[in-house]
C-alpha cells in the first residue's frame, strides 16, 4: 500500500480522540491512520474539526480522551516544539511568518536553529550560507539563498517552510491549505515536491478543499463532519461523493443557468493599461452580467479591481461608468459613483478585530452605510440591526444573531457577512476579489446564489480558480501579465468578440 | 447612568454565551473588578479614617482628578484610532503658560484667553496630525517630539521664568496685566457651594465624549480606523480626516485641562503639568480594565482617574508619605493591565 513498505506498523495511529471547548464538541471519537510515505487528505467543512485535529497533532492542544500512537509509541506532545522533535511538523497556511523581511532566505532556513541553539552564537555570512545550502541540498530544492525573504513568492515561502521541516527530520508533514495562495503553476511545482517527499517515505497529512490538489496528490481522503469521521475514500477518489459526504447533502452540480440577455452597459474600459508597460485592453460589463476574471497570482486581477475602486489609477486609457467618464481617486468616490468592492483577504480588508467596537455582524455590514442609515449621526436606532437580520436570513448566514461577533462565525459565514455589506445597498458595479477564499463548499454555493441573484447590477469577479469562475460567471476572461488576453466562450454572442483589441 | 448599565448588559450577554459557570464568574469578576476594588477602597478608607467619606473630601478628590480625566479622555480618543498622543501633557502645561501669558503680558480677558488657548491646543493637534497623517511619522515618535518641542517652547517667551503678576519680561519691562477674575472662577468656583466647577466641566466633557465615542457614527469610525484602517478606507471613509479629528480633539481637551489648572493656581508655573501626561495616560490604560473591555473607552478612563485619585487621597489621609504616590499609581496600572489581559487569556 505505501510506497516504501513497513506495512506492519502505521506511522501515526489516532484512535478515538475527542476534544470539547466548553459545550462545543470539536472532535467526537475521531480516528486517523497514516502509513509512512502516504499522502492522506483531510477534508471537512469549516467547523468540522480539521483544525482541532491538526492542533492536537502539532502539540498546540491536548485531546480530552483517546490515544495517539506514533510508530507504536504513545504520542502526547506538550508543545509544538516537542511534536517537531518527535517528527511531526506542521506547515501553516500563512507563509509570511516563515521568515523575516529584511533577512535573507538563508536566514529564514536557519531560523529554527537560531532559536533552539543548534546554531553557534556567533554567525558569519559564510557559515549561515553554507548550512542553509546544506539544508536545501538535503531537501533537494533550489532557492536563491541571498535574496531578501520579502522578495519570495508564496510558493517559495512554502518551500522554505518545507525545507526547514525536513531539516527537523520530519516523518509526518502536516500541510494546512498550502495551495490557497498559489497560482496553478506554483501549485504544480509544489505537487512535484510533495510527491518527491512521498517517494522518500515521508508521510503527509494534507488539508485542502481543492479537488485539483487532492486528485494530484492524495492516496486517501478522510472526511470529518461535526467532529466525527464520516467517510474515507481511496484512490481513485470519487470527488462528488467525497464532497457530498463532507457537506452532508447532495451537491447541486448543475451550474446556474447562464444568462445571455443583459441590460445596458454599466462599465466600459477602453484601451486601459494597468501598468505603464502592459498591453492595453478593453472590457465591457453589462447590467445583470456576472463576469469572472481568472489568472495566476500577480497577473493583475486585484490591481484591475482595486483600480476600479479608486485605489490607484490606470496607467492609460479611459473608463466609462454609466456613460460618464469614471476615474475615482478614492474608495469614497468609487462608492459614491455606485461601485462596491468585496476585497481579497477579508481579515485584512474588511473585519474589525475581536472585542473591538464594530466587530458584530450588524456593524460589519453597516460600516460603509453608516451615513445613510444614521443620518442624525447618533447610533440610537436599530437601523443596522434590522438590516443585518434581513441579510442573515437572505444569505443564510449562520450566526447567533445580528449582535454576534463576526469572529464567532466560520470562515464561509464571515465571507457572507462581508458580501452582505456590499450587497445590502444598491450598487451599479459590484467587484469581488477572490470571494471564495477560505470558504467551504456549502457556503460557496450560497455565495454563488447571492451573487447571481442580482440582475440589476454588473458584477466583476476575480478568482485564480477556474472552477470557481465557471461556477459563478456568465462570461470568463483570462488575465495574463496585466492584460486581458482571452475569452472563453461560455455564453457566446457576437458582440463579445469586439471587446478584444 | 443608564448607558453604563446598557454596556455591562451587552457584554455580560456575550459572557453568558461562554459556556460554563466558572468562566461566567471569572468574566463577571473581570468586568466588574475595578468597581469592586473601588467600593472596597472606599469602605476601607472610610472605616480607617471617617473624614474620608466627608462630601467635601470626596469633591476635592474629584476636583483633583478632573484635569487628568479630561486630558485622559482626549488621549483615549487617540488610542481609539490606533494612535497615541504623548504630547497631551505638554500641551496642557504650555496651555497653563499660554493662559497666564495672554492675561498677564498681553492683558487679554477671559473671553479672549479661553478661545485663544483652546485654538492653540487644536493647532498642536493639527500639527501632530500633519506629521502622522501626511508625513507618515509613527504616532509615538511624532507626539513625543511634539512634547519636547512644546516643553521647550513654553519657556521662550518669558526666558524660562514662571508667569505671575508683575512679571519682568526679557526686555526689562514689567508686565502690567493680571488674571481676569472671571477666568479664575473656572477653577475656583463651585456649584451649590460643594460641587467644584472643574468637576462639572469633567461631567460635561465625560458625557459628550462618552456619547461621541460609543453612540455616534463618528465614534464607530474612530474605532474602525484603530481596529482596521485598511477596511475603513475601503468602506469609503476618509481615514486621514478621522485621524486628524482625533488629534485635534486630544489637543483641544489637553488645552482645556491646562486652562483649568491655570484657573486653579492663578499663575503660570514652568513646572506645572509635569505629571499630567503620565497620569492621564495611566488613566486611559487603567480604563482598559474597566468593564473588562480591553480597549480604550472614555468611561473607563474617567473611572481610572477617579480610582487613582481615591487611592492617593485615602493613602495620604492614612499618612502614607507623598513620595510613594508614583509607586502607587504604577502599581495600580500594572495590576489593572495584568487583570485585563491575564485573566482574559483563559477565555480562548
Amino acid at each position: 500500500m505505501s510506497a516504501t513498505g513497513e506495512p506492519e506498523m502505521p506511522l501515526l495511529d489516532v484512535q478515538d480522540i475527542s476534544r470539547s471547548f466548553g459545550s462545543t464538541r470539536a472532535l467526537i471519537g475521531a480516528s486517523l491512520l497514516i502509513e509512512p510515505g502516504e499522502i492522506v487528505a483531510l477534508m471537512g467543512a469549516n467547523g468540522a474539526g480539521k483544525s482541532t485535529l491538526v492542533k492536537i497533532l502539532s502539540g498546540v492542544q491536548a485531546p480530552d480522551s483517546g490515544t495517539i500512537l506514533l510508530k507504536g509509541q504513545p504520542f502526547a506532545p506538550q508543545s509544538p516544539a516537542e511534536a517537531v522533535k518527535l517528527g511531526i511538523v506542521t506547515v501553516h497556511q500563512s507563509t509570511d511568518v516563515v521568515g523575516i523581511p529584511g533577512l535573507t532566505v538563508a536566514d529564514a532556513l536557519l531560523l529554527h536553529h537560531y532559536v533552539d541553539g543548534r546554531q553557534r552564537f556567533f554567525l558569519s555570512a559564510k557559515s549561515v550560507r553554507r548550512e542553509a545550502a546544506h539544508i536545501l541540498q538535503e531537501a533537494g530544492f533550489h532557492l536563491p539563498l541571498d535574496r531578501d525573504f520579502a522578495d519570495l513568492g508564496a510558493a517559495d515561502r512554502q518551500i522554505v517552510a518545507i525545507a526547514r521541516a525536513l531539516a527537523d527530520k520530519a516523518e509526518l508533514l502536516i500541510l494546512d491549505e498550502p495551495t490557497a495562495s498559489l497560482s496553478t503553476q506554483e501549485a504544480e511545482r509544489l505537487y512535484g515536491i510533495l510527491l518527491g517527499l512521498k517517494a522518500r517515505g515521508i508521510a503527509i497529512l494534507y488539508i485542502s478543499h481543492r479537488t485539483a490538489d487532492l486528485a494530484a496528490l492524495a492516496d486517501r481522503v478522510v472526511i470529518l463532519r461535526g467532529g466525527r469521521n464520516v467517510g474515507s475514500f481511496n484512490r481513485p477518489i470519487d470527488f462528488s461523493a467525497a464532497l457530498e459526504t463532507m457537506i452532508g447533502r447532495p451537491l447541486n452540480t448543475a451550474r446556474p443557468d447562464r444568462r445571455a440577455q443583459f441590460g445596458a452597459t454599466v462599465v466600459n474600459l477602453q484601451g486601459v493599461r494597468l501598468l505603464a508597460k502592459s498591453k492595453p485592453f478593453d472590457l465591457t460589463v453589462r447590467e445583470g452580467e456576472v463576469v469572472a476574471i481568472t489568472g495566476v497570482l500577480g497577473a493583475g486581477k486585484s490591481r484591475l479591481l482595486s483600480t476600479l475602486f479608486g485605489v490607484g489609477q490606470f496607467a492609460g486609457g479611459k473608463a466609462v461608468l454609466e456613460g460618464k467618464p469614471y476615474a475615482p481617486k478614492s474608495p469614497a468616490e468609487a462608492i459614491a459613483a455606485g461601485v462596491a468592492l468585496v476585497a481579497e483577504d477579508r481579515h485584512r480588508s474588511a473585519l474589525m478585530p475581536a472585542d473591538w467596537p464594530g466587530e458584530s455582524v450588524a456593524a460589519t455590514i453597516s460600516l460603509p452605510h453608516l451615513k445613510r442609515w444614521y443620518p442624525s449621526g447618533f447610533l440610537f436606532s436599530d437601523a443596522e440591526k434590522t438590516r443585518a437580520i434581513a441579510a442573515i436570513s437572505r444569505l443564510g448566514i449562520k450566526a447567533a444573531g445580528a449582535d454576534a461577533s463576526v469572529w464567532s462565525l466560520s470562515g464561509g459565514n464571515q465571507q457572507k457577512a462581508v458580501i452582505a455589506r456590499w450587497e445590502v445597498e444598491k450598487s451599479r458595479l459590484l467587484l469581488l476579489d477572490e470571494p471564495f477564499q477560505g470558504v467551504d463548499v456549502g457556503a460557496r454555493q450560497d455565495i454563488v446564489t447571492t451573487i447571481r441573484s442580482h440582475a440589476n447590477r454588473a458584477t466583476l469577479i476575480a478568482t485564480s480558480d477556474y472552477e470557481e469562475a465557471q461556477e459563478v460567471a456568465d462570461r470568463i476572461l483570462l488575465i495574463d501579465q496585466h492584460t486581458l488576453i482571452e475569452l472563453t466562450p461560455t455564453a457566446v454572442s457576437a458582440d463579445h468578440q469586439e471587446e478584444f483589441a | 447612568m443608564t448607558t453604563v448599565n446598557d454596556i455591562s448588559k451587552d457584554t455580560l450577554h456575550q459572557g453568558a454565551d461562554s459556556r460554563n459557570t466558572a468562566s461566567f464568574v471569572r468574566e463577571t469578576v473581570r468586568r466588574g473588578a475595578v468597581f469592586i476594588l473601588l467600593a472596597g477602597l472606599i469602605i476601607i478608607f472610610s472605616l480607617a479614617q471617617p473624614a474620608f467619606i466627608n462630601i467635601n473630601n470626596l469633591m476635592s478628590i474629584l476636583q483633583a482628578v478632573a484635569v487628568v480625566a479630561i486630558i485622559g479622555a482626549g488621549v483615549t480618543v487617540t488610542l481609539a484610532i490606533g494612535g497615541f498622543d504623548l504630547s497631551a501633557g505638554a500641551v496642557a502645561a504650555s496651555s497653563v503658560m499660554a493662559s497666564s501669558y495672554a492675561m498677564i503680558v498681553l492683558g487679554l480677558n477671559a473671553y479672549q484667553t479661553v478661545p485663544l488657548v483652546l485654538a492653540f491646543g487644536a493647532l498642536v493637534g493639527l500639527a501632530n496630525a500633519f506629521l502622522i497623517v501626511k508625513l507618515k511619522v509613527p504616532d509615538l515618535l511624532a507626539t513625543l517630539s511634539m512634547m519636547f518641542l512644546l516643553s521647550g517652547l513654553q519657556l521662550i517667551p518669558t526666558a524660562g521664568r514662571s508667569i505671575s503678576v508683575g512679571l519682568i519680561l526679557p526686555n526689562g519691562s514689567t508686565a502690567t496685566g493680571r488674571y481676569d477674575p472671571l477666568f479664575l472662577t473656572i477653577g475656583r468656583s463651585s456649584l451649590f457651594g460643594f460641587i467644584p466647577f472643574p468637576v462639572i466641566l469633567l461631567m460635561i466633557v465625560g458625557v459628550i465624549l462618552f456619547v461621541l465615542t460609543e453612540r455616534t457614527r463618528l465614534g464607530r469610525l474612530l474605532f474602525a480606523v484603530g481596529g482596521n484602517e485598511v477596511a475603513t478606507r475601503l468602506a469609503g471613509a476618509n481615514t486621514a480626516k478621522i485621524k486628524t479629528f482625533a488629534y485635534v480633539l486630544s489637543g483641544t481637551l489637553a488645552a482645556f485641562g491646562g486652562i483649568i489648572v491655570a484657573a486653579r493656581v492663578g499663575r503660570g508655573d514652568v513646572s506645572s503639568g509635569a505629571s499630567l501626561l503620565m497620569d492621564s495616560v495611566a488613566a486611559s490604560l487603567i480604563g482598559f480594565a474597566v468593564l473588562g473591555l480591553r480597549r480604550p473607552n472614555v468611561l473607563g478612563t474617567i473611572t481610572g482617574a477617579v480610582f487613582v485619585g481615591i487611592l492617593l487621597n485615602g493613602l495620604t489621609m492614612l499618612n502614607a508619605p507623598y513620595y510613594t504616590q508614583d509607586f502607587v499609581k504604577g502599581f495600580v496600572l500594572v495590576g489593572a493591565l495584568a487583570l485585563t489581559y491575564g485573566v482574559s487569556r483563559a477565555r480562548t
